[in-house]
């Protein structure tokens, strides 16, 4: 490192480039004195609430992250603190006024997976190795049998993060000791709930870490080819894999001869093609054979018939990338961590209502409300939080009365959400349970592979009851038939995808049921987010006749005369609600 | 298909993507993606092709391309927008930006505007959910929307369009 020049460092992960870093990243190659300043890339911190951001390093060996950057922001950084040592206030991620929010943020949270995210510039080998990367696959090659891996892994109380939450050195052994041969690692990077992007930003700021936890599972196992199933969405994630996987063949990771040791291995990629199911183990296995994704019974699990009928073992992107650390600090240090039965940390992608939004990492046994309140500061209307959504589409909705319980697979499960694999959506006053419900079971009921009845008719029929409470067109019986369908569903169908689609209809019942009634019985939507259930009005005392309304209304439903009170057609409304929002003076009743 | 179509179709891109990935059925999918990357869509004539010279059949084909989403059967626009359906942006109003620009566009979703210029698809999270409401146009992603910048932005593309073609 070259300590007599400024670094600054860019977080160049998907959403700092969506808020707008690509464009400062050229601003510093075009404007900083190259001779006193040295540009580095690094991925995403996880603090995506502040994006974009960057980290000013001087040649005394201070450090400043600035956050919510604009490009005459960094004209000042270059001018004031590099050029004249005063750091800009203004834009400090620990500025004056917004220290204790920073603390809260990252106090509690523990870092193993996202270790090196946002700190080292994930499309370079060499930083990777010098954050000590590629220690642990020596260690294994060096000195321990595949037995004493699975071992370790056992021993360490490692879960999957990928949603079911099984044993990963359990599922290991199974694979170890199945009969057949060649044998297979598979990295699940499929990612399908809609509102989590863990994976991504791990696969877009680490991509080396996932590698090294695929190798010592391929050594663990007896696998010597990997494939990584990625989803094409992710298109920065796929490059840096592609990056990843070409230094480490140059460097002789992968290939005949991995680091010089009797081991062979090398790594494939495949991208999904747009398909939800084909997260599911079965299905993805089809799908990197080139065939439609549709899961299949299980037994035999993979472990013992996989890949062309050959053993394999599947594990999430998050689990593979515990496994470098585990063996780098022993089981022992990982199992010290979390509750009796969930080891380690686990990562959840806060977002939806949240002030603090981000990819947070904690431990195992840390409250809900911790994660919410503390870590992501409430909603950021300051109305109550009133739920969060955990494991997506299979999962459900835990309301704030139960946000005392524990991150840990089985307090989640007994409320009737899962852990799922780490997505975390927020939910305020302003968010109608059964819309929540009916979002969840619209995508499901897309995404069903359609090879079981009940699955596939099933939760169109509950789509269709669904939608017909948010219209203001439901009965009693509706909601009779919308509970047994979800039982039928849940018991009827072969993989996870039905089996948890009725989840999120389940739970809001359980804790929402008064929402649902009141959209039955008094055709209301408490939340006032089911448009049909809406109904606008002028309140002729508060309107002063501006016309703005008016101007911005796109159905032409609004007339008046200036500086008179107006007044709203209700049959040419299409509670489009831009009104609302257009109107200064609140006079835009909404009931 | 009509034979019209067929006949215009370039095959050479078809037949160098088959070269690449060789002719065995576990080389579907891929072969899909180079075609639907090369082509914007799935031509008939090149589907045919891929039929005629590998292991692949076509109810194989079919059936795949059909399955994933990601497969389309027409040519699409200059601009691919693509509005985030997910969870946040849900909460977040992403019916609201994809209402602006169906009105923007006069199109509704999976359309293309009659002057070939945008298709709008709306999709299941962009994996940039703190940023909520969200839009990606090609591969660029836009964050924090509001309907009138969602607007803005796509009259930004027009005027670029104008500029560049007068
Ligand atoms: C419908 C469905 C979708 C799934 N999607 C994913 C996914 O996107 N990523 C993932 O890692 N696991 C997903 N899973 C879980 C996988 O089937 C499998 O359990 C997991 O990849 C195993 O890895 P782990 O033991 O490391 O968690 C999904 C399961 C189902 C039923
Ligand atoms: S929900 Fe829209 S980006 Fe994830």
């Amino acid at each position: 490192m070259n300590t007599e020049r400024w670094q600054i460092t860019v977080g160049l992960g998907s959403c700092g480039v969506a808020a707008g870093a690509g464009a400062l990243y050229e601003q510093l190659e075009k404007t900083a004195d190259h001779k006193r300043v040295e540009l580095k890339k690094t991925g995403c911190a996880g603090i995506c609430h502040r994006e974009p951001m960057l980290e000013v390093a001087s040649p005394g060996g201070g450090r400043w992250t600035y956050v919510h950057l604009t490009s005459a922001a960094v004209e000042r950084i270059l001018r004031e603190h590099v050029g004249g040592g005063k750091p800009v206030d203004d834009f400090l991620l620990a500025g004056a006024d917004r220290k204790d929010a920073v603390e809260r943020y990252l106090g509690k949270q523990k870092k193993i997976v996202l270790e090196n995210c946002g700190r080292i510039d994930p499309e370079s080998i060499d930083a990777y190795v010098a954050a000590g990367g590629y220690q642990a696959l020596r260690k294994v090659l060096e000195g321990m049998t595949p037995a004493q891996v699975v071992e370790t892994v056992t021993a360490s109380g490692l879960r999957g993060r990928g949603g079911a939450g099984f044993a990963t050195g359990v599922k290991w052994k199974f694979t170890a000791g199945a009969q057949g041969s060649p044998k297979y690692m598979v990295c699940n990077g499929d990612e399908g709930d809609p509102g989590a992007f863990m994976d991504r930003s791990v696969l877009e700021s680490d991509p080396h870490r996932v590698i090294e936890g695929m190798l010592i599972a391929g050594y663990a196992i007896g696998a010597s080819v990997g494939f990584f199933y990625v989803r094409a969405e992710y298109p920065l994630a796929v490059k840096r894999i592609h990056m990843a996987i070409r230094a480490a063949t140059e460097k002789g990771i992968l290939g005949g001869k991995v680091m010089g040791f009797p081991f062979a291995f090398e790594i494939q990629v495949r991208e999904g093609a747009g398909a939800f199911v084909c997260g599911e183990e079965t299905a993805l296995l089809q799908s990197i054979e080139g065939e439609r994704g549709m899961p299949r019974l299980r037994p035999p699990f993979p472990a013992i018939k996989g890949l062309w009928g050959k053993p394999t073992t599947i594990n999430n992107v998050e689990t593979l990338a515990n496994i470098p650390w585990i063996i780098r600090q022993g089981a022992a240090a990982f199992a010290a961590m979390g509750t009796e039965k969930s080891k380690g940390t686990k990562v959840f992608a806060l977002a939806g209502k949240i002030k603090h939004g981000g990819l947070v990492e904690v431990p195992m046994g840390i409250t809900m409300r911790e994660i919410v309140e503390e870590i992501g500061g409430g909603s950021p209307s300051g109305l109550p939080v009133k739920a969060v959504q955990t494991g997506g589409p299979s999962g459900g909705c835990i309301p704030a009365s139960l946000f005392s319980t524990r991150i840990d697979y089985d307090e989640l499960n007994r409320t009737g959400a899962i852990m799922g694999s780490g997505g975390m959506v927020v939910m305020d006053e302003s968010s109608c349970m059964v819309d929540i419900a009916k979002f969840f079971l619209g995508f499901t009921t897309r995404e069903s592979c359609g090879k079981c009845t009940f699955c596939r008719i099933g939760t169109k029929r509950m789509l269709e009851i669904l939608t017909r409470f948010t219209e203001g067109k439901g009965s009693e019986e509706d909601l009779k038939l919308l509970e047994e369908l979800a039982v039928k569903v849940k018991a009827t169908s072969l993989c996870g995808l039905g089996q948890t689609a009725p989840n999120p209809v389940l739970t809001t019942l359980r804790y929402f049921r008064h929402e649902y009634e009141a959209h039955i019985r008094e055709k209301r939507c408490p939340a006032k987010a089911c448009k049909a259930l809406l109904t606008y009005a002028v309140d002729a005392k508060a309107c002063t006749g501006c016309t703005v309304c008016a101007r911005k209304c796109p159905a032409g439903a609004i007339s008046g005369e200036r500086k008179k009170p107006h007044l709203i057609d209700r049959e040419r409304c299409t509670r489009c609600g831009i009104c609302a929002t257009a109107c200064k003076f609140k006079a835009i009743e909404v009931s | 298909m009509n034979t019209l179509e067929s006949s215009s179709v370039d095959l050479a891109p078809a037949k160098a993507i088959v070269a690449r990935h060789g002719g065995g059925r576990d080389a579907c999918i891929r072969i899909l993606q180079n075609l639907q990357a090369a082509y914007g869509y799935l031509p008939d004539a090149a589907l045919r092709y891929v039929v005629e010279n590998t292991e692949i059949s076509e109810g194989q084909i079919y059936g795949v391309a059909t399955f994933y989403d990601q497969f389309r059967f027409t040519p699409v626009g200059k601009h691919m927008i693509r509005v985030c359906h997910g969870t946040a942006c849900h909460v977040n109003g992403a019916g609201k930006i994809s209402g602006a620009l169906e009105d923007e566009l006069g199109i509704g979703n999976h359309e293309t505007t009659k002057d070939n210029l945008f298709t709008l698809e709306t999709v299941a999270c962009l994996g940039c959910c703190s940023l909520a409401p969200v839009k990606m146009i090609d591969d660029t992603v836009y964050g924090r929307l509001t309907p009138e910048q969602a607007r803005k932005i796509i009259k930004d593309y027009r005027n670029n369009a104008a500029t560049k073609s007068s």
